[in-house]
């Protein structure tokens, strides 16, 4: 089928503002929206830019924003991108553009990495595994499947607004050490999180949850964080 | 205007074997990674069912048993001393993991669970074992990003999105860096070093069907061939029988770990006839060559009838939620088939290198037959071969092999880098560079990449895929030579300096096509069959003639490789015929 594909383009390096440009695709409605990018690029105009790797939703290369909401183009099928109007595609906001769908990531790490993101165990160095029941296995389960496309933040309107707001992404890693039952330093990072730019900023929009790709519930992660920091009373 | 850097030690590449090396680098002299991708970014995070190690924590095991496994997997084509070392180091480099921060699935004692995974067996093939482990169906994902967060807290210098497209050397032959073009400028960088470790994954995408991701090129052994170095067992290119159907996406084993059954058209399960013993979890090129065989005497399904079943729907739907929820929902998203309940559409998929850049088990590259060191060049994962996987890979080794021989080549470049002085670069180190980027942006031939590229992939599926013939080798290497002289006359849109994201398809593409030259010549050459190279008009090993490790070299005119051997390493198992 053909479809229309409307894509915000910016070079800041020769254009003046950001401009939609208008392409056709033939494309199957099983393809992902990635495989009409690829068809635009490989076929009419390759100078659009925009990142990607795995193709099947593991790797966070190309989120962006389809049809208004934060998408990975490679997880959204032409078929449920309302393929009879034009499908708009656009970068990730909150971030600087640095060519059409690439935005400077930059910051989006900057913040990953203030919160700690690695295990801190004390202790002897042990010559085997750090025991963990299967139940404390499973309490960090749903953050550790972050895949970093920064989907949740670039979603979240405090983050538009502020640019000293660590942001969701940043909150679902230190989730995932704060409750490993391995990691000796949930003080921390909490207390990194008890700051200004930290998790009470969040108001609770859920439009992390509802962006993230992988399904993890990043409100209620950030919710147990803030929770954590009050029973600490840090 | 050129960039020049000086490190200590360069590792190219922020896989699970490049950040593995990182780590063992890092604060030992000035390091810096250098990667096209961001690091978590990279295909080790799609990987899915495992890693191995003869740990023993839920039934009996031991490192012998799983050598023995890897060597008769391989078909005999393995190094046996360098499988001795990658087994013996199995377990330590995996507890290394976990205490990393690796979230392994847990035992009910609190001790890393483990499971079943294709060709892995209990003393010498009596039966599977549970030697993989694993966390859900996202170990790759877990380690990358274990990796990764170990070499932030070791402060490891990063410089991403930087394409490495040549490697320097001196003029007494050793290695002295790297150029690199930055994508967001689009200016080169010279890093200068005195170690540099290779450590660029696979080149999968030189199939059509296929489980790696558009950027896996084969950049780094693309430069160094085109630097003289040989590529070894380049006909070992593993297909994995269970890709989804059209699509290649991958389904790990570990869905025939967990229970899962290959059906064909008629439901009969046909792996009973192949592998008696161990069934549907016979290594992988066995069970892709069944489903092609299947195939071909029309018990195939699908729009093509070209593919087969995995069935998955006798398995309890919370063991499915539990062990394999990210490969259901690929087939949710992708097929709009619900596994609890529908059988799943797959095909063979383009999947693993076994062969690549020549190394021995401290990742020093060897230029020859004879193992000539190249001083201050070391190689890593899937990019490299020491070998261990000869002729066939077993799954979950691969992200064993990246632990434990990204470990070691760190070592050794360490060690190295600490004793030995910088070595000259060659004068204006990047014109070389510079100008095969000009030549491709003023070409005006009008022959667009994605096409060259699409012709390769169809190609090198119907006559380099899981059955060869030596007619059908033959007729790729005359495609190829079209094909090279086709890309002679590339066009590209974007001649632009930032983020030129055409430029660098077009010379990924350039790459693969030297790589599928030596894919094919050492095919053509090999006249038996072993392990992922099946010929049809071979259809038996030939241990008399073939018993040895290619060597393919870059020729000094055309197209086609010049082929050298060298000699298996054996060791405790003399090579028996193959059964399961
Ligand atoms: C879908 C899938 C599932 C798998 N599942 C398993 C499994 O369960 N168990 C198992 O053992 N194995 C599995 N494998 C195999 C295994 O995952 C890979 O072989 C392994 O991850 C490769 O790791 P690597 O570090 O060598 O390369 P990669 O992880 O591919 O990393 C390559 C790195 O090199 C960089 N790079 C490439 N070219 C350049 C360049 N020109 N300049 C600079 N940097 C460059 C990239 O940016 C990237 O950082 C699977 C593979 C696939 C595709
Ligand atoms: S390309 Fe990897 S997440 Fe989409």
């Amino acid at each position: 089928m053909k479809v229309t594909l409307e894509i915000l383009r910016y070079d800041p390096a020769t254009d003046k503002a950001p401009h939609w440009e208008s392409y056709e695709a033939d494309v199957d409605p099983m393809d992902r929206v990635l495989d009409a990018l690829h068809h635009v690029k490989w076929y009419t105009d390759g100078t659009l830019a925009f990142r990607r790797s795995c193709a099947h939703a593991v790797c966070g290369s190309d989120a962006m924003v389809i049809n208004g909401e934060n998408r990975l183009a490679c997880q959204l099928l032409i078929k449920d991108a309302s393929p009879e109007k034009p499908i708009k595609v656009e970068p990730i906001r909150g971030l600087a553009v640095e060519k059409d769908l690439i935005v400077d990531m930059e910051p989006f790490f900057d913040s990953y990495r203030s919160i700690l993101p690695y295990l801190m165990h004390d202790g002897p160095e042990p010559d085997k595994e750090i025991y963990q029941s299967p139940e404390d296995r499973e309490r960090f389960d749903d953050t550790t499947k972050c895949i970093l496309c920064a989907c949740c933040t670039t979603s979240c309107p405090i983050y538009w607004g502020s640019g000293s707001y660590v942001g969701p992404a940043a909150i679902v890693n230190a989730h995932r050490f704060i409750f490993d039952s391995r990691d000796d330093h949930a003080d921390e990072r909490l207390a990194i999180l008890a700051e200004k730019s930290g998790v009470f900023r969040c108001r609770t929009a859920f439009n992390c949850t509802e962006a993230c790709p992988r399904e993890i519930k990043v409100t209620q992660a950030i919710q147990e964080v803030k929770r954590e920091i009050l029973y600490r009373s840090l | 205007m050129a960039h020049v850097h000086t490190f200590d030690t360069i590792i190219v590449g922020a896989g699970g074997a490049g950040l593995r090396a990182a780590i063992e680098v890092a604060g030992h002299g000035k390091t810096a990674v250098i990667s096209k991708l961001y690091p978590t970014r990279s295909h080790t995070g799609a990987a899915q069912g495992g890693v191995c190690a003869a740990l023993a924590n839920v039934e009996e095991d031991s490192w012998e048993w799983h050598a023995f496994d890897t060597v008769k997997g391989g078909d005999f084509l393995s190094d046996q001393p360098a499988v001795d070392v990658m087994c013996r180091e199995a377990a330590d480099s995996i507890i290394e993991l976990e205490n990393f921060g690796l979230p392994f699935n847990r035992t009910p004692e609190g001790r890393i669970d483990q499971r079943r995974f294709g060709g892995h067996t209990r003393n010498h093939g009596e039966a599977p074992v549970k030697r993989a482990c694993y966390a859900a169906d996202r170990t790759g994902h877990m380690i990358l990003q274990t990796l990764y967060q170990k070499s932030i807290k070791e402060g490891v210098e990063f410089f991403n999105e930087f394409h490495v497209l040549d490697v320097l050397f001196a003029d007494g032959g050793e290695c002295a860096g790297v150029v690199a073009y930055e994508l967001a400028t689009g200016e080169l960088h010279t890093f200068r070093a005195k170690a540099t470790v290779f450590a660029t994954g696979g080149f999968g995408k030189m199939w059509k069907i296929s489980s790696n991701a558009h950027t896996l090129t084969g950049d780094g052994p693309g430069a160094l061939y085109r630097r003289g170095i040989p590529m070894q067992d380049m006909e070992f290119f593993q297909f994995h029988p269970t890709g989804i159907y059209k699509i290649g996406i991958l389904l790990s084993e570990a869905a025939r770990g967990e229970g899962g059954i290959l059906r064909n058209s008629e439901n009969e399960r046909f792996m009973e006839r192949y592998a008696p013993t161990i069934k549907d979890l016979a290594p992988r090129d066995m069970v892709s060559r069944s489903i092609y065989l299947e195939v071909r005497e029309g018990r195939g399904i699908g729009a093509d009838k070209d593919g087969v079943y995995l069935d998955l729907t006798h398995l309890p739907p919370e063991q499915i939620d539990a062990k394999l929820p990210d490969i259901t929902d690929f087939v949710r998203t992708y097929l709009g088939v619900e596994p609890k309940t529908e059988m799943i559409p797959i095909q063979p998929t383009a999947h693993y290198a076994m062969g690549g850049i020549p190394t021995d088990v401290d990742g020093r590259v060897l230029r020859d037959a004879g193992g000539t060191v190249v001083p201050g060049l070391y190689a890593a994962g899937e990019c490299a071969c020491v070998s261990v996987h000869g002729a066939n890979r077993l799954g979950t080794n691969s992200l064993l092999d990246l632990v434990v021989f990204g470990r070691r080549a760190g070592k050794a470049a360490r060690a190295f880098a600490a004793e030995a002085a910088l070595v000259d670069v060659p004068d204006e180190p990047e014109a070389r560079t510079a100008e095969m980027l000009a030549s491709i942006k003023a070409g005006k031939g009008g022959e667009k990449v994605a096409a060259i590229r699409d012709d390769l992939q169809v190609d090198m599926q119907e006559r380099a895929g899981v059955f060869r013939t030596g007619e059908l080798l033959a007729g790729m290497q005359e495609k190829l030579a079209e094909l090279h002289e086709r890309y002679a006359g590339i066009q590209i849109d974007d001649t632009s300096e930032r983020w030129n994201t055409d430029l660098m398809e077009a010379v990924e593409l350039g790459f693969l096509l030297d790589l599928a030259d030596c894919v094919v010549e050492s095919g053509l050459k090999r006249t038996e069959s072993r392990g992922a190279h099946a010929r049809d008009d071979f259809q038996q090993r030939d241990d008399a003639n073939f018993l040895k490790h290619t060597l393919a070299y870059r020729p000094d005119s055309g197209h086609v490789p010049r082929l050298e051997y060298k000699p298996v390493e054996l060791g405790r198992y003399e090579p028996v015929e193959r059964k399961y």
